[in-house]
């Protein structure tokens, strides 16, 4: 594993202070799960990261952790996306800040489920 | 007279039946958890209210839920399955070392006298507990450390551990089926354990006395005779009369013995239940025909049980977790098809009739007689 994606991994940068609210789109199965509607919002501290995002969210939510990241290697799971500001950021490294329209609460951060059938 | 329950998992949606005890109507709660995968519900024998399903995703993979109030609310509980130690690897179907991975929980089997404890049968064949209502998981490791851990191969349907049976009767002994590894016993309450498939044949194995590599489907006890278990094969219905350690063929007249479920009668230790399945080629009843066989020797003499089964054009499956027995006095039978139906009879297996017809797959049939 080249990147860190796991919490114990991730290292907030020191001379990030204070913390930002984050706007997450779940995909409609883990909303059901994680009994919520519509967005989620998610008080993130230091550098906004997708790992520090998930962290935040998977904190708030417990039910979700080993839904949208491995329990044991934190990997992605394989059919799950991450989306902003029209990129496709799945395969972006873990500890990568995210976009400043993300971090600023502008633009959410999408998690989906891919398209496939069944 | 006791109320009926009858836990039905899908491949959408897990669904509660539920009737009094004369079972002819029917009140149907569900989609619980709609768009998933639910392979097993099961209520706890000490706490009727307490329900486990495992519930499950392509997308966002494993999910157990409770259930402390008979079905009618659930909550997530814990989902890590993480193999005891270095997984190591078991074969890939090419031969050729695999590592093992986690793919799913297939069954879940709740203690008899503590509502707390529960063991799981996952995908790749592994057997994990949990002492705290599902919140925390640990690998009872010596079974995936058996010896012969690293030759298991997988089925066409994974390498899943599918059955366990807790002996009521000694405690420290328990019963788990794999696909395709075969049949396994602890009397040690799950510590250690050893293959006992000695005398199944299993076409494919060149090696006639193979400890393991056979392909059971689904194993079943009556809880008054701990030592008489019966099994469905990939083909052959087998039985042992010595707690596994010896097994011979009952498959007598059935008109084929390829089949996945099978199950006893509550009452009478030696009647039997198998749904014959064309082979492993055609998973459909044979002649278009759903017919239950049911025998009340214990095996060798089979009659088929059709009134109120679909008799032609039926080409449905019916999966080994999809039947189940209630224990009214007149025990009932049930059992889920592929096609989206869950048959209920109350005499035994004379006559039939669906609960519902047009669920989704169903892949999983429990039920629970309520006190």
């Amino acid at each position: 594993m080249s990147e860190p994606w796991s919490a114990d991994a991730a290292m907030s940068e020191p001379w990030s202070a204070g913390e930002r609210e984050i706007r997450v789109v779940l995909p409609a199965h883990l909303r059901t799960l994680a009994q919520v509607n519509g967005e989620v919002r998610l008080d993130v501290a230091g550098q906004v990261t997708q790992c520090a995002v998930l962290d935040a969210l998977e904190a708030r939510y417990p039910m979700l952790r080993g839904t949208i990241r491995d329990h044991r290697t934190g990997r992605r799971r394989a059919f799950v996306r991450f989306f902003a500001c029209q990129q496709d950021l799945s395969h972006e490294p873990p500890q990568a800040p995210l976009p400043d329209a993300v971090a600023s609460g502008a633009e959410p951060y999408l998690i989906v489920g891919a398209m496939a059938g069944g | 007279m006791s109320d009926i329950r009858v836990l039905v998992g899908t491949r959408k949606g897990a669904f509660v039946l539920s009737s009094d005890g004369k079972r002819e109507k029917w009140e149907v709660s569900g989609p619980h958890f709609p768009g998933w995968e639910i392979y097993h519900v099961k209520g706890s024998p000490a706490d009727q209210d307490r329900l486990y399903a495992s519930q499950s995703s392509g997308w966002f993979g494993q999910v157990i839920q409770r259930s402390d109030d008979g079905g009618a609310s659930w909550a997530p509980v814990g989902n890590e399955f993480s193999y005891d130690g270095t997984p190591g690897t078991h074969q890939w179907y090419d031969g050729t070392p695999h590592p093992w991975e986690f793919a799913r929980v297939w069954h879940l089997e709740p203690s008899p006298d503590d509502p707390d404890t529960v063991y799981a049968g996952v995908e790749d064949a592994g057997l994990f507990r949990s002492t705290d209502g599902g919140q925390h998981w640990r690998e009872l490791p010596g079974l995936r450390g058996h010896r012969s851990g690293p030759s298991w191969q997988p089925g066409a349907g994974g390498m899943c551990l599918h059955t366990i049976i807790l002996d009521p009767s000694s405690p420290g002994r328990m019963f788990a089926a794999i696909s395709a590894a075969g049949a396994f016993r602890s009397d040690d309450a799950g510590q250690t354990w050893r293959p006992v498939n000695h005398g199944l044949q299993s076409e494919g194995i060149p090696d006639p006395d193979a400890e393991v590599g056979h392909c059971v489907h689904r194993i079943a006890m009556h809880p008054s005779r701990p030592s008489v278990l019966y099994m469905q094969k990939h083909w052959d219905v087998m039985r042992s009369d010595d707690a596994g350690e010896s097994w011979h063929e009952v498959s007598g007249n059935l008109p084929t013995d390829f089949g996945f479920p099978i199950d006893v009668h509550a009452h009478e230790p030696e009647t039997i239940y198998v749904v014959p399945i064309t082979s492993d080629s055609h998973h459909f009843p044979p002649e278009g025909k759903l017919r239950v066989y049911r025998s009340r020797t214990g095996g060798d003499e089979w009659e088929p049980l059709t009134r109120g089964l679909p008799q032609e054009h039926c080409y449905v499956n019916v999966l080994r977790d999809a039947m189940a027995v209630d224990s009214l006095d007149d025990c009932g039978i049930y059992f889920g098809t592929t096609g989206g139906q869950v048959y209920a009879s109350a005499d035994a297996g004379d006559t039939w009739e669906p609960i519902v017809r047009d669920l989704p797959a169903v892949l999983s049939v429990e039920v629970q007689t309520l006190r």
